[in-house]
């Protein structure tokens, strides 16, 4: 595939690079735009690049699919988790004063809990998503 | 003039007339779910432009300066709508693939054909 | 075009100051979602059938609709007013309390993630209930999955399912359909052979008789 070169070499280059963009829109949520939803799409569309340019084989090979099935999954659990973890430390559920020793570091402690939840489904379903869409044959009739 | 004062309602409604036109006239099911899009799209504009205000910026705090700040509770509802609406999309284009492959086809009155004949 | 339109949408978002809004729209909007599109009509095919005849009540009904509409907005407060009372109820509290109780300068975060955080669990709840769903439907395992509407479409699909391709584009192979006419499935995914267990989403797996 000569003509298709430059895609991989590009790719190749710009994929670190969103891989980092995703992970300071996620921890730079509290200061700026951004948050967990969008980090969870952008860390999706590094994934969808690279299975987009080198093919579905190599893609399920850097990250099978399990994988992705299962931070999905995770991502609700470790939200949900958050909420119960509050009721075990005496608070109401996902009251986040009760997490650490002062109210404030207690809620930046949970909202970056949650929001890391939250970045674990949103990249959980949008790779696997587009897995099922691509995965499947083209429809004969 | 206070009518000029609403114009924002206009371009919304337009949208939203434009996706509904697109979702109850077409018979092909991926235009369906492309207007229910735009339809989408339409409501979201509405609320933000709701929480707009004039000379207003964006809601986040800097410090010790005194500014007005837009709303920030369309944003916060606007944000959860649009993950919700992309999740229906996905669903319902799914859903189109499946009945793509069970009835040969994605025209809503040839499918309706097949059901009767069923 | 749906990229161009979720694009178009997000600049409008920014110069309505909604940067977190803008932020989502585009990348959610423009990215993943064309995606999905391009996807879905690569697998459905392009060709769409021209219309027939002039669809006079749809658009009739839609204009309707929008002189109704826009004698409604007649009573809404105009556009960008500080005294409209969208911004007298709820928000004064949480532009001024949210720094002191909070610590986060991005209100839309706080109120996102701490004081209605219970809405964002629920949200993440249903697009992980989207993605169990179209998994559910489009399984990549041998036999189909999903509500099938009736007995005889089931028996039609039945034993069509695929072997462990080598790539997603080939023509299904062999195992016939029982009754004829039945439109052939593409090939499972392209995972060296082993079908795929998704016990974690749902029970019984993805087959199907």
């Amino acid at each position: 595939m000569s003509d298709r070169v430059i895609l991989r070499i590009g790719a190749k280059v710009l994929i670190p690079f969103i891989l980092i963009f995703a992970l300071y829109v996620q921890f730079h949520g509290d200061f700026g735009p951004g948050g967990g939803f969008q980090a969870g799409v952008i860390f999706a569309a590094a994934f969808i690049l690279y299975a987009l340019v080198y093919g579905l084989e190599n893609a399920d090979r850097v990250l099978p699919p399990t994988v992705v099935y299962v931070c999905a999954a995770v991502g609700v659990m470790i939200y949900a988790g958050t909420g119960v973890l509050t009721l075990f430390l005496g608070g109401e559920f996902l009251d986040y004063n009760v997490l650490a020793h002062a109210p404030e570091h207690g809620q930046e402690l949970g909202i970056m809990l949650v929001e890391l939840g939250v970045v674990t489904t949103v990249f959980g379903v949008m790779v696997a998503v587009f897995h099922a869409f691509a995965g499947r044959g083209r429809v004969e009739r | 003039m206070r009518i000029l004062g609403y114009y924002n309602y206009w371009v919304v409604i337009f949208l939203m007339m434009v996706g509904f036109y697109t979702l109850i006239s077409r018979g092909n099911l991926v235009k369906k779910l492309v207007g229910l899009t735009v339809f989408q799209t339409s409501v979201f504009i509405l609320y933000i432009s709701m929480g707009k205000i004039e000379g207003g910026t964006a809601p986040i705090i800097m410090q010790g300066q005194h500014v007005v700040y837009s709303n920030p509770i369309p944003h916060v509802l606007i944000l959860t709508g649009i993950v919700v609406g992309i999740a229906t999309t996905a669903v319902g284009l799914s859903l189109v693939v499946r009945i793509k492959e069970a009835y040969g086809t994605i025209e809503e009155d040839e499918i309706h054909v097949q059901d009767d004949v069923l | 075009m749906a990229g161009i339109y979720s694009f178009l949408s997000a600049l409008l978002f920014t110069t309505l100051d909604a940067v977190d809004v803008a932020f989502t729209e585009a990348s959610v909007g423009a990215g993943i979602s064309t995606v999905l599109m391009l996807g879905a009509l690569a697998l459905v095919g392009k060709d769409c059938k021209p219309r027939t005849r002039p669809a006079i009540l749809p658009l009739f009904v839609v204009v309707v609709t929008g002189l109704v509409l826009v004698y409604g907005t007649m009573d809404m407060p105009p556009f960008g007013n500080p005294d409209n009372p969208i911004h007298h109820h709820v928000a004064p509290r949480y532009i001024e309390d949210s720094f002191e109780e909070t610590g986060v300068p991005n209100i839309v975060t706080s109120v996102l993630a701490s004081y209605r955080g219970y809405d964002t669990m629920g949200e993440t709840t249903v697009i992980f209930t989207a993605v169990v769903g179209v998994l559910l439907l489009l399984a990549r395992g041998r036999k189909a999955s999903g509500a099938e509407p009736g007995g005889a479409r089931a028996i039609r699909e039945a034993a069509g399912g695929a072997t462990g391709g080598a790539g997603p584009v080939g023509s299904a192979p062999g195992g016939g359909p029982p009754s004829g006419g039945t439109p052939g499935r593409g090939p499972a995914g392209t995972a060296p052979g082993a079908p795929r267990q998704r016990e974690r989403e749902e029970e019984g797996g993805p087959s199907d008789e």
